[in-house]
């Protein structure tokens, strides 16, 4: 495997518990370390179950069928290991630790917005208050969200607007030091301003993190991304660059959905 | 046509106001009544007098204390057991255990007290304060885990995913994250099953029983207010009579307080 990959997803079929067929087939993509990789595709083509699939977060709910492979770098041994075999509670909460995601509506704690970011550390064992401090600092720097917040620390996190909650959620991830984070359609409930300074701060965010982003927006894609994968009825159909996706896609339904023709 | 459904909609308009009107009237006339008869039976001795003495001072005092040792018996166990029942029983098990609990808040209250004086009266002899406050207790158990489990479905399951996500363990989302979310909802849901459990006279009739003197010994028959009000609307002398509307009207005002607090706390979050 080449080793600009930081994830290889390989023939992977996932069902949902007590579903009749499975959401996803056969599906092989591969993520670029540090590019932005946007999938896009009509509601239902599975492009959130899969990204969900990424940190196994499916798992919180029993009964869910994986098939194949989901191969993450391990960047200490420079190996790729199957994320798929995963079992254990330890394993689980460092994947989680590697692979960070955020949601569609922002998901602050009930907590101020210093704990929002320090929770993350504590789970992670950080107890040094000032290594929490600066962590959490260069976090919300990182996330275009300090200048904000700086004077605000101990008050509510739910006092922040939507925005602003967003790109807190993005520094409570980022404050982990992931190696890749999942965007679930990010900006889908925010105003177009919030959304403006999101883009921005994914594109800031790629210099050190590999983002793999769903999205309904295909402009947002388009913009923000270096490869598009587009799916359909949980297949995916074509993967490539992303000016080729946009420009001259291979698949005529591909070109159907990017022209606006259906979706 | 269009008349006849006019003059249908009138009469369902006047029956439904009607039927309004005569269940307002007689909560205010239970209310003005008790206002009457209990303030002018109202003076300061009440709150410095023990009962022996033609005061309810130490009535007072071992409601609120049963209902709050009740209260710290009942709310641990019954919060764990919402937290069960919402976070991790999604069993046929866990349903049944939910239908039981609903079943058992509303069963008849003189059955607690006649299990309890069967368990924890009888085998010691005498009737006790702490089988009041288990019998109370029992009372509050359900209430706490229809109240837990029903706050804790209120919270967005993004919020528990978004703790998993940042690399939590189940039991760790729940306890710094979902309780956290649910804090005001839980709060109100506590207050209010303690407003409920301290008005309650039937399970205490015959564990507590009452007790005419100050005591805080929970292994004698103990102070309380509302068997004292049943034993005193019984008795032949007025003065005893007026001192059990006085009685009543005490426990319908702090109910009454417990509840508005509870309906503050609510609005306060929305």
């Amino acid at each position: 495997m080449a080793k600009e990959l930081i994830m290889d997803i390989k023939d992977f079929s996932f069902k949902y518990a007590g579903a009749p067929k499975p959401s996803l087939v056969d599906i092989n993509l591969p993520i670029y370390r540090n590019k932005v990789t946007a999938m896009i595709g009509p509601s239902g083509c599975g492009k959130s179950t899969l990204l969900r699939a990424l940190n196994r977060i499916h798992d919180l709910y029993p009964g869910n069928e994986y098939k194949g492979e989901i191969n993450l770098l391990n960047l200490e041994t420079d190996n790729f290991e199957n994320l798929l075999e995963i079992k254990k509670e330890n394993e689980f909460i460092a994947l989680r630790q590697r692979v960070g995601m955020i949601f569609q509506k922002p998901t602050p704690f009930p907590m101020s917005i210093f704990d929002n970011v320090a929770y993350g550390l504590k789970l992670a064992g950080i107890k040094d208050k000032n290594i929490v401090q600066e962590k959490v600092e260069n976090a919300l720097k990182g996330s275009a969200i300090w200048d904000e917040v700086k004077d605000r620390l101990k008050e509510s996190a739910m006092g922040l607007s939507g925005g602003q909650q967003q790109r807190l959620c993005i520094a409570r991830a980022v404050a982990l030091k992931p190696e890749i984070l999942l965007l679930d359609e990010p900006t889908s409930a925010l105003d177009p301003i919030s959304t403006g300074a999101i883009e921005e701060l994914v594109s800031e965010l790629k210099k050190d993190i590999s983002i793999v982003i769903v999205t309904h927006n295909m402009q947002q894609a388009s913009r923000l991304s270096d490869y598009t994968a587009f799916m359909y009825i949980g297949k995916l159909i074509e993967y490539n660059k992303t000016d080729k996706i946009f420009l001259n896609p291979q698949e005529k339904l591909t070109e159907d959905y990017v022209t606006g023709r259906f979706g | 046509m269009r008349s006849r459904r006019l003059l249908l909609n009138k009469i369902v308009l006047i029956l439904s106001t009607l039927s309004a009107v005569l269940g307002l009237v007689f909560l205010s006339w239970i209310l003005i009544t008790l206002f009457i008869k209990g303030i002018s039976s109202l003076d300061f001795s009440i709150f410095t007098n023990d009962l022996v003495d033609g005061g309810l001072k130490n009535l007072i005092f071992g409601q609120f204390f049963m209902a709050l040792i009740a209260t710290i018996i009942g709310v641990p166990l019954g919060m764990m057991a919402g937290i069960y029942l919402r976070e991790y029983g999604n069993s046929t098990y866990a349903n049944i255990i939910r239908d039981l609990s609903d079943i058992m808040m509303s069963a008849p209250s003189i059955v607690i007290g006649a299990f309890v004086f069967a368990v924890f009266v009888a085998p010691f002899g005498s009737i006790n304060g702490w089988a009041g406050s288990i019998a109370l207790a029992i009372m509050l158990i359900p209430i706490v885990v229809s109240t837990t489990d029903n706050m804790l479905s209120l919270v967005p399951k993004e919020l528990r995913e978004a703790g998993i996500a940042l690399g939590g363990g189940k039991h760790q989302v729940i306890l710094d994250i979902i309780l956290k979310a649910a804090k005001v909802g839980l709060t109100t849901g506590i207050l209010l099953a303690f407003a409920r459990i301290i008005g309650e006279t039937a399970p205490l009739l015959f564990t507590s029983g009452t007790n005419s003197f100050w005591t805080t010994d929970l292994s004698n028959a103990f102070p309380s207010l509302t068997v004292s009000i049943y034993n005193l609307a019984n008795f032949p002398t007025d003065k005893a009579r007026d001192l059990a509307w006085g009685a009543s009207f005490i426990l319908t005002v702090i109910v009454l307080i417990i509840n508005l607090i509870g309906r503050f706390l609510t609005r306060d979050k929305g």
